[in-house]
């Protein structure tokens, strides 16, 4: 079966669209609230979700996003649970479905054992915020086997390592918008002319933009330079705000980005 | 891909894109440099007129008379400026730092030693010093936080996850995310992506490299034994290395464990760890089954980490080194005992090498030689043992 990312990048390209590619944190208000969210985020216009699986010690993620995976791990969520989760959307849903996760929880559950979840249950790609270009050999074989893209990342401060980045990246690239963690930003500081013109000389793959974005206007801007744009914290912190009732405002919020994104 | 930066399969690069770049350069400068005569020779001059190295070899005579076995020598790292070994790699690192222009340095600090080297050498260098600690281990350690900050450095508490070593790790990495192009990151043990683990260790090898030269002056001969406190494993890295070639050398580490290996609440990463990977490597960590990182105790907060340098967990697993956990009772109590025994007051982290050394002397021959690396002194925690002991020292 073709890859649900390349089926999506087929029909974005035949109606000239950018993507709206979404992240939450799985389990964060209990799995039903995530599953509901991301079907409502569907009907909303995002075309990829990033399914976040909490971990203990989240590096890469600004406060936002580490309150989140806290409170996740603190209901109980578990990547056994998160798997689960995402064969009851299978039924619901053909959107591309994405897991971001940190090393640790691909190696501890065993790298074979997890990519061959990942097919089973209908995980398209994964993004591992702790796995550079250096390190993508540990999870190669096992990812590729069972045809599941495991995303490139490309920061303002990847420099020289941009090219083979690019030139090597499966499925989309992760275009980082600035240096830091996650979490919204008013302002960026990145040459993005400079920075998507080199990224563009090397990638055959589509990119997309992540970091910082908090409205419909900062996607429109941002969406601008490349294929579309990737939302985290702005919609993370909906569910901290809002709890049983974020929903709605979840909902309001990805129609903005969408609106944003095709104006 | 050629893999770099590998014991075995242990160690490696798994740090975020956004540092990615900067653990290159660092990489390269730290190539450029290691063998430098200049740089060398500016180092070599810093440990001799500022950290006063070498340290000490002392013979522990009442001990060793005390405990009827092996002859026991002491490696005194305890009276280096600073007061530990930290001195050791947060002069080579800071120096480093200076060659490559950097103006900013941050690091991250458990029981504090590694905090106030740093502080002190970039007090020395003019460098402005942000240092991260747990907001427990700050309140465990409030005298080197003053320390700190009499020093000049910015010391930043940390309240995520357990407020304790591996969180203030987690803080420094996102600063150094955040802050790339500016700041240095000098990690206090042979722990994180590579070069991180060989650097640090080729600047505590010192340690092994004076303790080997001193020993055969005195002795005429290897020691047969050598015991270090193991948190990330720093100052073990330190003592072994030189002796890795000798066979006959066993080397000994001793980790902490709390309140016992078989409750949950010990930081006894060999004994009860699995492989894992986190902090930028490949090594063995306390987790649970789905690898989220266990929390860890340890009545020492330079021992309370959830990890281990990915070349500790290398010996490990190749059996050229043992480690053994000690308890916190086990530690407080060789605390007590290298007070009263040779008038040294030890830091609890060495305590557990001085605890480890008391299970393993008795066991040799007197014509055997048993090296305890005493690490740090143990002023810093004083107040801690009064209290675990239920003295009111306060007032």
């Amino acid at each position: 079966m073709a890859n649900r990312l390349d089926t999506k990048f087929e029909e974005l390209k035949q109606t000239g669209k950018k993507a709206l590619v979404t992240y939450i944190v799985a389990g964060d208000g209990g799995y039903a609230l995530t599953e509901e969210a991301i079907l409502a985020m569907e009907q909303a216009g995002v075309d990829i979700i990033e399914i976040g699986v909490p971990f203990s010690d989240p590096i890469a993620e600004g406060t936002i996003i580490q309150q989140a995976s806290q409170r996740a791990l603190q209901g109980g969520t578990t990547l056994k649970g998160v798997f689960e989760m995402v064969e009851r959307l299978r039924n619901k849903t053909d959107m591309p479905l994405l897991l971001m996760l940190y090393a640790n929880s691909i190696y501890r559950t065993g790298t074979d054992k997890f990519f061959d979840r990942c097919r089973e249950t209908g995980i398209d790609g994964v993004i591992v915020p702790d796995l550079p270009f250096e390190e993508h050999d540990e999870f190669k074989e096992a990812s590729e086997r069972n045809g599941v893209y495991n995303i490139s990342l490309v920061t303002p401060t990847s420099h020289g390592r941009i090219a083979k980045i690019a030139a090597a990246a499966k499925g989309f690239l992760y275009c980082v918008s600035s240096t830091g963690v996650t979490g919204m930003r008013d302002t960026f500081s990145t040459n993005f002319e400079e920075f998507f013109g080199e990224i563009k000389r090397s990638a055959r793959i589509p990119c997309f933009v992540g970091f910082g974005i908090r409205s419909g206007a900062a996607a429109k801007t941002m969406g601008s330079y490349c294929d579309g744009v990737i939302v985290g914290s702005a919609v993370v912190s909906r569910v901290g705000e809002f709890g049983d009732k974020a929903v709605p405002e979840i909902t309001a919020f990805c129609q903005e980005l969408r609106q944003g994104l095709d104006s | 891909m050629e893999k770099i930066g590998r014991f075995g399969d242990f160690g490696g690069q798994y740090v975020p894109e956004t540092v990615m770049n900067a653990v290159s350069e660092l990489q390269e400068a730290y190539e450029r440099y290691r063998n430098d005569p200049q740089f060398l020779a500016e180092l070599r001059e810093l440990y001799r007129n500022y950290a006063f190295r070498p340290s000490l070899m002392y013979y522990a005579r009442k001990m060793t008379e005390d405990l009827g076995g092996a002859k026991i020598y002491i490696k005194r790292e305890d009276m280096n400026h600073t007061g530990s070994h930290k001195i050791n790699n947060a002069l080579g690192q800071v120096l480093l730092a200076k060659y490559m222009g950097k103006k900013r340095i941050i690091a991250e600090t458990g029981a504090g030693q590694h905090g106030v080297a740093t502080a002190t050498i970039c007090a020395y260098f003019d460098m402005e010093c942000e240092v991260y600690m747990g907001r427990e281990d700050m309140e465990r350690q409030a005298l080197n936080v003053y320390r700190m900050e009499l020093l000049g450095a910015k010391v930043t508490g940390v309240d995520s996850g357990t407020a304790t070593l591996k969180d203030a790790i987690n803080e420094a990495m996102r600063d150094w995310a955040t802050n790339i192009e500016t700041t240095f990151y000098c990690i206090g043990s042979v722990m994180g992506p590579h070069p991180y683990p060989t650097m640090v260790r080729d600047f505590q090898k010192i340690i092994g490299e004076e303790a080997k030269a001193q020993l055969m002056e005195k002795e005429g001969k290897l020691p047969d034994c050598v015991v270090a406190c193991v948190g990330g494993g720093s100052n073990a890295m330190g003592i072994f290395y030189d002796f890795i070639p000798d066979k006959s050398v066993r080397l000994v580490g001793a980790e902490a464990a709390g309140r016992g290996i078989d409750t949950d609440q010990h930081a006894a990463t060999i004994s009860r760890g699995e492989k894992g990977i986190f902090h930028g490597m490949k090594s063995v960590f306390l987790q649970n089954e789905e690898g989220q990182i266990a929390p860890v105790f340890s009545i020492s907060a330079g021992l309370d980490y959830p990890g281990i340098g990915p070349e500790h967990a290398y010996l490990h697993e190749t059996g050229r080194a043992d480690y053994v956990a000690i308890t916190d009772e086990e530690a407080v109590q060789a605390f007590e005992y290298l007070s009263k025994t040779e008038g040294i007051i030890p830091a609890v982290e060495s305590a557990h090498a001085v605890a480890a050394a008391r299970k393993i002397a008795p066991t040799m021959r007197p014509d055997q030689i048993l090296l305890i690396n005493l690490s740090g002194r143990g002023d810093k925690d004083v107040q801690q043992i009064a209290r675990y002991r239920g003295v009111n020292i306060d007032g």
